[in-house]
């Protein structure tokens, strides 16, 4: 068999299995003598729990609460923060949170049970929306003031500064919701115990996470723990740390049934009781000066829930990304993340940056539209350059190449022309946006929170990768092996890389923030050429740690320096057609470029591209999930709809190569890049198409007759 | 409530003794481990556990196993080896069309229905025939361009 090349088309290596219904997701797995589980959670959004009512349980099912934490176990999860805890305690914080699980052999016994548990609780008034949260309805959550995470940082002069010098200034609140995930696979976990350790089987992104997050609940060194990924139908953010939530409690109802539990969600469960995007309100003031920005002040305010989880991450990818792909000569952001009694809010693909790319975007627009000018013209006017300042006083360090993107996207989209003839609130819009996404761990956390590692083992002609990334759907599985033979100058067929087990497989970090190819992958690449050195050794392991490139400074407590390594960029063009009647949007077409290095898989990267504008227009146009007084109304996929093979026409791409220094063949992460812009161009074009002004998003069709009856 | 059910399921006699009422889906991936049909939503909206009910395309979590008496159900499990089975499940691999994979088995049957019907559609076709198939990872494009590709590949077999 030739060995594989890294411009070789391949067949992804899960493909057949998946297709032939062969590949066991966590719902397919069952073993001797399982139980079932299921959820117990809190129905009010904050209060007291007075009492709880348990029926007489029959013989063989237990009601499993915080009182069954075993001796020295800690009610936490251990994620960035301790914060969260496993089984809600003396108090509930959202509509959702742990209170218990039953558990025993049959579901039908156990659904009855579940109903006939009451808790008395003593209603408190609960934050809901960021403002809610600001003004401390119902009172502080915690700590004394709901901010529970912020940081600002600055470039340039004093704000005020700038504010005097300028022509005028141009104020805007921009806005955007909740979204969820809808990975088709539900959340689910199996637990069992053996040869005397707890092992977990779960659906989820990274296992490594896992066993940190309950060790300390359950009282058990990480050796004692073993959590195996199963294959994983879709993520997306959804099961980073989500999977802890279900894993806790499993393992303390493990830890007292001694049987092997299972755990799936139905959907509806899926839908309310699971983490989402958090929404956003970002304030820009804006400082302009003979046609051109001077600087801006911003305030971004994340709705992070009632518990932190990864928020304070989110909320400073969000900060880093608020002036999008634009070099404004001075800056002040502030973030803060706002605690309410909403379902906690998590990792969703590109963790921060959508919201305020999105805000960035919109906000370019309407200036330019205010100063009459072409906002295309307007925005590559600002356009960041290699070795530009970035809001943390790092710089670009790659060639950024925007410019010729714009040309290929405009062309093939006959953007000038369209933009041109399609007159504002003509029907017709054609719209446009660029971002781009900072690949990786924020700053020096690659080096200094994860050091991951990774591991070949030599076994004759094959070879097995041994890491603790995970296949998702993303194509890693496939993006790994192909590297790892290209190096080798082996056929793909003689790598192996399986779901990961933690008890065989190095740490090489979360499968998360575009950074499994562009850092496990370069680790491979580097593990495979040691190994392609010593080959004539016969059957030996290579083990590589990260090693972080120099020259990029960063400070984590005063979020100075290079806060990424490298960035991808791209840029959407959507043109839209309003129905003269109903002014229902329909999409005619979809252009876009992405510079993410270098496709390490052609076909792959495609999928990616495809995927990640669906659910960015999505999120756009007709995902709208709300929260009225703590419960979400949309609970299943006929109320909360997501985009159909019918709502969006066939999508034009390109792949902008600009191989990247300390990536694997050049390639940097684009898995989160492709959600990031759509959604600012489709607004663009729907403003355009209609002649309306967005402040907030989605935008479903009730919400566009409401703009338009404020425009006439 | 118990009851005597007789159904095919992939050409072989299922004889169901049990409540009528339970979901053809779990009575498939319980009681029969055939676990190639997912549940993605209970609700008759995703897809996922789509399968031929009589030769008409079915969402089996919304159909009771009482009302499968007589009939003739078909599971990815019972096209994945046939020759048709085949054509579109390569055609997906080489198009790109998997990624999660979870909707995949739903997408292959709802693929296998139309080009039975239709051996030569047209993209407004297949976009048609996969619209009550729901997938979050591919924005559909390349599992629409790998149902072309099988119509292509197989022209023969959807002849027949």
């Amino acid at each position: 068999m030739p060995s594989t090349k890294i411009n070789d088309k391949v067949i992804r290596v899960d493909a057949v299995a998946k297709a032939r219904g062969d590949a066991k997701y966590v719902c397919d797995l069952s073993f001797p003598e399982m139980q079932y589980a299921y959820m117990v959670r809190s129905s009010i959004p904050r209060g007291k729990i007075l009492n709880i009512e348990t029926p007489q349980m029959p013989k063989g099912y237990k009601f499993i609460t915080y009182k069954d934490i075993p001796v020295g176990g800690k009610n936490e999860l251990w994620m960035i923060a301790k914060d969260w805890r496993a089984f809600a305690e003396g108090d509930v914080r959202y509509v959702g949170e742990t209170i218990g699980l039953v558990v025993g052999p049959d579901r039908n016994v156990l659904k009855y049970l579940k109903d006939r548990i009451k808790i008395e609780y003593e209603e408190e008034t609960p934050a809901v929306s960021i403002d809610d949260g600001v003004n401390l309805v119902g009172g502080p959550i915690r700590d004394g003031n709901n901010i529970t995470c912020e940081l600002f940082c600055e470039k340039g002069k004093d704000m005020e500064e700038v504010f005097a010098e300028a022509d005028e200034i141009f104020e805007e609140t921009i806005e955007t919701g909740f979204q969820e995930h809808v990975h088709l696979e539900t959340n689910g976990v199996i637990v069992l115990f053996e040869d005397g350790k707890y092992v977990v089987y779960a659906s989820a992104q990274c296992p490594f996470y896992i066993r940190k997050s309950v060790a300390g609940l359950i009282n058990k060194p990480y050796d004692d723990i073993i959590v195996r990924q199963t294959t994983t139908g879709g993520a997306f953010g959804g099961k980073e740390h989500f999977p802890d939530v279900i894993a806790g409690p499993m393992l303390v109802a493990l830890n007292v049934v001694r049987k092997p539990i299972k755990l799936i969600f139905d959907r509806e469960e899926d839908m309310l009781y699971s983490v989402k995007r958090h929404p956003s309100k970002v304030v820009y003031k804006t400082a302009i000066k003979d046609g051109k920005i001077l600087g801006t002040k911003g305030l971004i305010r994340y709705n992070v829930g009632a518990y932190l989880a990864s928020s304070y991450v989110v909320l400073q990818r969000g900060v880093f990304h608020a002036n999008g792909v634009y070099d404004f000569p001075n800056t002040y952001l502030k973030g803060e993340g706002i605690a309410t009694n909403t379902f906690p809010s998590c990792a969703f693909r590109g963790f921060g940056a959508p919201q305020t790319l999105f805000a960035i975007e919109t906000h370019m627009d309407h200036i330019a539209r205010h100063l009459g000018v072409d906002p295309l013209a307007f925005k590559e006017a600002h356009l960041i350059k290699k070795g530009g300042e970035t809001v943390t006083n790092g710089h670009i360090v790659e060639e950024v190449m925007l410019p010729e993107m714009i040309k290929v996207v405009t062309e093939a989209s006959d953007y000038y022309r369209k933009a041109a003839e399609y007159k504002l609130g003509s029907g017709k819009g054609i719209g446009i946006a660029m971002y781009n996404h900072g690949g990786a761990f924020t700053g020096n956390g690659e080096q200094a929170i994860i050091k991951a590692h990774a591991r070949l083992v030599k076994t004759g002609d094959n070879v097995d990768i041994q890491v603790g990334s995970t296949e998702m759907g993303q194509g890693f599985q496939t993006a790994l092996r192909k590297i790892a033979a290209a190096v080798l100058e082996l056929p793909m067929e003689n790598i192996s890389y399986d779901n990961p087990d933690t008890s065989k497989v190095v740490d090489s970090g979360p499968t998360a923030a575009s950074r499994s190819t562009m850092i496990v992958g370069k680790l491979v690449e580097r593990a495979a050429l040691e190994m392609k050195e010593r080959w004539a050794e016969g059957d030996f392991s290579t083990e590589v740690e990260y090693e972080h490139p120099d020259g990029h400074p960063w400070d984590q407590s005063t979020f100075r320096g290079d806060a990424y390594l490298g960035y991808g960029w791209g840029i959407a063009c959507v043109e839209v057609e309003a129905d003269k009647l109903t002014n229902e949007i329909k999409t005619v077409g979809i252009w876009s470029s992405h510079e993410i290095g270098k496709a390490i898989d052609e076909l792959i990267v495609h999928g990616q591209i495809n995927g990640g504008i669906m659910q960015s227009l999505g999120y756009a146009s007709m995902e709208k999930l709300e929260n009225r007084k703590g419960y979400f109304r949309q609970s299943s996929m006929s109320d909360y709809v997501i985009p159909t093979s019918m709502d969006f026409p066939k999508q034009e791409y390109h792949i902008q190569e600009n191989p990247y220094e300390w990536g694997p063949f050049g390639a940097k992460g684009m898995g989160e890049l492709v959600f990031n812009g759509a959604s600012a161009a489709y607004v663009d074009a729907v403003e355009r198409a209609l002649g309306i002004t967005v402040r907030s998003i989605p935008i479903p069709p009730e919400d566009i007759e409401e703009a338009l009856k404020n425009v006439r | 409530m118990s009851a005597e059910i007789k159904f095919t399921l992939n050409g072989k006699k299922i004889v169901y003794n049990g409540d009528p009422l339970r979901r053809l889906l779990d009575v498939i991936r319980e009681d029969l481990s055939l676990t190639g049909s997912k549940e993605g939503c209970g609700e008759g909206e995703c897809g996922a556990c789509s399968v031929l009910k009589d030769g008409e395309l079915v969402t089996s979590c919304i159909i009771p196993v009482g009302a499968c008496c007589g009939s003739d159900i078909k599971t990815i499990e019972g096209i994945r080896d046939t020759e048709k089975g085949q054509c579109i499940i390569n055609a997906f691999a080489e198009g790109g069309a998997v990624q999660c994979g979870f909707c995949i088995p739903g997408m292959v049957m709802a693929a296998y229905y139309l080009l039975d019907r239709n051996p030569n559609p047209n993209e407004d076709e297949i976009r048609m025939a996969i619209s009550g198939n729901i997938c979050r990872c591919t924005g559909y494009d390349l599992i629409v361009e790998s149902i072309h590709l099988a119509a292509e590949k197989g022209a023969d077999l959807w002849q027949k």
